[in-house]
C-alpha cells in the first residue's frame, strides 16, 4: 500500500474535502446543520478507527475520551471563562493526558480483557461526570452560552453559531484530521500498526517495541476522539453526560463497521450512512431502528468488510 | 576472540518438564551451527530462549560479551539477534514487499528516503529469489516461498546472529539446493544457527553440530565425528543391541 500511487490517493481525498466543501453552498439548511454535525462525528469516527481499524485493539470505552474533549472545552468555557482558542486547546490536551493513562493501564491487555477493561474506565467517567454535578450539571448537561462561542481574531470575531461558520470550522477540523490519517497510514508507523494487528508476536521479533508502539496510537487516537468532542462542545454548544455514556462507546464502532475498518474515508461514509437511513426510515415510520437493523444486517452479510473496505477488496485495490 | 553466543546452566522448565536442562553452550563468530536432536530434544526452546521469546527459569545468556538474559526480545533483535519461525510466521495480509520493508526500514541507519527502503528491500527479495513477486500477499506465495520470505525478514534485519529453525521443512528437493547455496553466502557476513532435520543439508553446511537430548547437549564436534559417535546413534535409532 505504501508505495502504490501517492497522487491518486491524495486526488481521491482532496476531492472528498472540495465536495464537503461545494455542498455548504447547495444543501438545504436542516442538511446543511446535519452534516457539520456528521463530519465532527466522523472525527470521532476516524480517531476510533486509527486503533480499530489499524491496530485491531477494540475499545469499548472511547466515549470516554469525546467526553474528555467535550467537558475539557466545555467547562473551561463555562466553569473558568477561558476563549475558544484556549478552550478548544484545553479539551484536546484532557483527551491526551487520559488517553496516556488510560493507555498505559489498558495496554496491559489485548483483546476481550481490553474491551472490558476500556469499558470500566469509560464507565468510571461516566459516573465521574455524575458524581461532581455541581460542576458539570450531571445528567442534565450544560449550555456553552451563545456570548461565549465568539473566536475572536484581531479586529474580526467569527460567530461559531452561525451555520455557515460552524460548517466551516466542522470542515476545516475534518480535512485536518482526514489528511494527518492518510499521512499515518501511508507512513512507516503506519505499516508498523498494521503489522502488530496483522501479528504482533512476528514484529516484536523484528526488533520493534509494539508497547510503545501502541501506546502510541491509543494517545494518538485519544487525542483526535477529544478534538472531536471539543470542537463539538464549541460548535453545538451543549456538553451532557449522555456523550460519555457506552452508547457512544459503540456508535464510533458502528460507523466504522460500515464504512469500513481500516480505510480513511470509511469512518465518514459510515457515519453518513447511518445518519441519513436513520433520518430517511423515521420519515416514513417510528419503527425505524427496526429498518435500521436490517440494513445492518444486510451490510454485515453481503459487504463483511464495510462499505468501502469491500469496495478495495473487490475493485479498488489502492485504496488507503 | 569471544564467542558471539555463550550460555551458561541455562534452563527452562514447564511445570515438571526440564524442556532445557543447565544447557552451558558457546557459538564462535562466522560459524555455521547446526542443532540437532529427536523431537522434544528442546532445541527450538533452547533458541527461544537465545531470542527472548520465553524466559529461561535460570542460567545467564551471553551475547558478544554482555548479559543479555533480562532483555526483552525486541531489543536482542536491535543487537542483532534475528530469529526465523518455525511454524511459517509471516504478514499473509500484506505484500511480500511489506513483510520486508518492516525489518527493513527499522535497521535503516541513514538516508530516511523512501528510495532507501525501496533498495534494502529488493536487495533481500533478490537475494532469496523473491523479487518478481514482491507485489503478491504473502499469503499467496507458495509454501517454500513463504519460507524463502522469512529468511528474507531475516536478512533484511542485518543480523549478527542468524537462528533458523528448520528452515527447509517442505521445501522441494530443488528449492534445498538453492537454499544451501543461500546460507553458505549468508554465513559470509553472519553467524548461522541452524536448527535442521534434513540430515544432507546439515551435514553439508554445519562446521559443527549440537546434539540435543531430553534437554541436555548429548555431544558436541565436527560432522565426522558426530556421525560416528555412538551416543548419539543411540539416540537417534534406540539403544544399541
Amino acid at each position: 500500500m505504501n508505495e502504490a500511487s501517492p497522487a491518486r490517493a491524495y486526488a481521491l481525498h482532496l476531492g472528498v474535502i472540495a465536495l464537503l466543501f461545494a455542498l455548504s453552498f447547495v444543501l438545504p439548511e436542516y442538511y446543511h446543520g446535519l452534516l457539520a454535525r456528521i463530519m465532527v462525528l466522523a472525527v470521532f469516527a476516524m480517531g476510533y478507527n486509527m486503533l480499530f481499524g489499524y491496530v485491531g485493539l477494540l475499545s469499548l470505552g472511547h466515549a470516554m475520551f469525546f467526553g474528555a474533549g467535550l467537558y475539557g472545552a466545555g467547562l473551561a468555557i463555562i466553569q473558568l471563562g477561558w476563549g475558544v482558542p484556549l478552550a478548544f486547546l484545553g479539551g484536546i490536551a484532557c483527551g491526551a493526558v487520559l488517553a496516556l493513562v488510560i493507555g498505559l493501564l489498558a495496554l496491559r491487555t489485548t483483546g476481550v480483557a481490553f474491551m472490558i477493561v476500556t469499558m470500566m474506565f469509560a464507565q468510571v467517567f461516566y459516573l465521574l461526570i455524575l458524581y461532581f454535578a455541581a460542576w458539570t450539571g450531571g445528567d442534565q448537561g450544560q449550555v456553552v452560552p451563545q456570548p461565549a462561542r465568539v473566536l475572536n481574531l484581531g479586529a474580526t470575531s467569527l460567530d461559531l453559531t452561525n451555520p455557515t461558520v460552524r460548517y466551516m470550522s466542522a470542515l476545516v477540523l475534518f480535512s485536518l484530521v482526514l489528511l494527518v490519517m492518510l499521512a499515518i497510514v501511508r507512513s512507516r508507523y503506519g505499516r508498523v500498526l498494521v503489522a502488530i494487528r496483522e501479528n504482533e508476536e512476528r514484529t516484536k521479533m523484528l526488533g520493534y517495541d509494539t508497547f510503545s508502539n501502541k501506546l502510541m496510537a491509543v494517545v494518538v487516537s485519544g487525542t483526535i476522539c477529544a478534538a472531536s468532542g471539543a470542537a463539538y462542545a464549541l460548535l453545538f454548544g451543549y456538553v451532557g453526560s449522555s456523550f460519555a455514556s457506552v452508547q457512544y462507546s459503540i456508535l464510533p464502532l458502528l460507523w466504522v463497521l460500515l464504512g469500513g475498518a481500516a480505510t480513511t474515508l470509511g469512518p465518514l461514509i459510515g457515519t453518513v450512512f447511518m445518519y441519513y437511513v436513520i433520518d430517511v426510515t423515521s420519515g416514513y415510520t417510528s419503527a425505524y431502528l427496526l429498518i435500521v437493523g436490517i440494513a445492518l444486517i444486510l451490510l454485515v452479510l453481503f459487504f463483511p468488510k464495510g462499505i468501502l473496505g469491500s469496495i478495495r477488496q473487490r475493485w479498488l485495490g489502492w485504496l488507503p | 576472540m569471544t564467542p558471539l553466543l555463550a550460555t551458561n546452566g541455562l534452563s527452562r522448565h514447564f511445570g515438571g518438564l526440564r524442556a532445557v536442562d543447565s544447557v552451558d553452550f558457546t557459538l564462535m563468530p562466522g560459524e555455521i551451527r547446526a542443532v540437532i536432536g529427536p523431537n522434544g530434544a528442546g532445541k527450538t526452546t533452547f533458541v527461544s530462549l537465545v531470542s527472548g521469546r520465553i524466559q529461561p527459569s535460570s542460567g545467564v545468556i551471553v551475547f558478544d560479551g554482555a548479559d543479555i538474559t533480562s532483555q526483552p526480545a525486541y531489543v536482542r533483535v536491535r543487537q542483532g539477534i534475528a530469529y526465523t519461525f518455525q511454524i511459517t510466521s509471516v504478514f499473509a495480509n500484506l505484500s511480500a514487499y511489506d513483510n520486508v520493508a518492516l525489518p527493513v526500514q527499522r535497521t535503516l541507519s541513514e538516508g530516511r528516503s523512501k528510495g532507501a527502503v525501496k533498495a534494502g528491500v529488493m536487495t533481500a527479495l533478490e537475494r532469496t529469489g523473491l523479487a518478481d513477486r514482491a507485489h503478491m500477499p504473502a499469503g499467496q506465495l507458495s509454501y517454500g516461498h513463504q519460507r524463502l520470505l522469512e529468511v528474507a525478514m531475516g536478512l533484511a534485519l542485518k543480523p549478527r546472529l542468524l537462528i533458523l529453525d528448520e528452515p527447509t521443512q517442505g521445501l522441494a528437493d530443488s528449492e534445498i539446493d538453492n537454499f544451501i547455496a543461500l546460507v553458505r553466502e549468508i554465513a559470509r557476513s553472519a553467524t548461522v544457527l541452524l536448527i535442521e532435520h534434513n540430515m544432507p543439508v546439515v551435514m553439508q553446511l554445519a562446521d559443527r553440530i549440537t546434539v540435543f537430548n531430553a534437554g541436555k547437549i548429548l555431544a558436541e564436534g565436527t560432522p565426522e565425528a558426530i556421525r560416528e559417535n555412538a551416543a548419539v546413534q543411540e539416540a537417534y535409532l534406540g539403544t544399541a543391541p
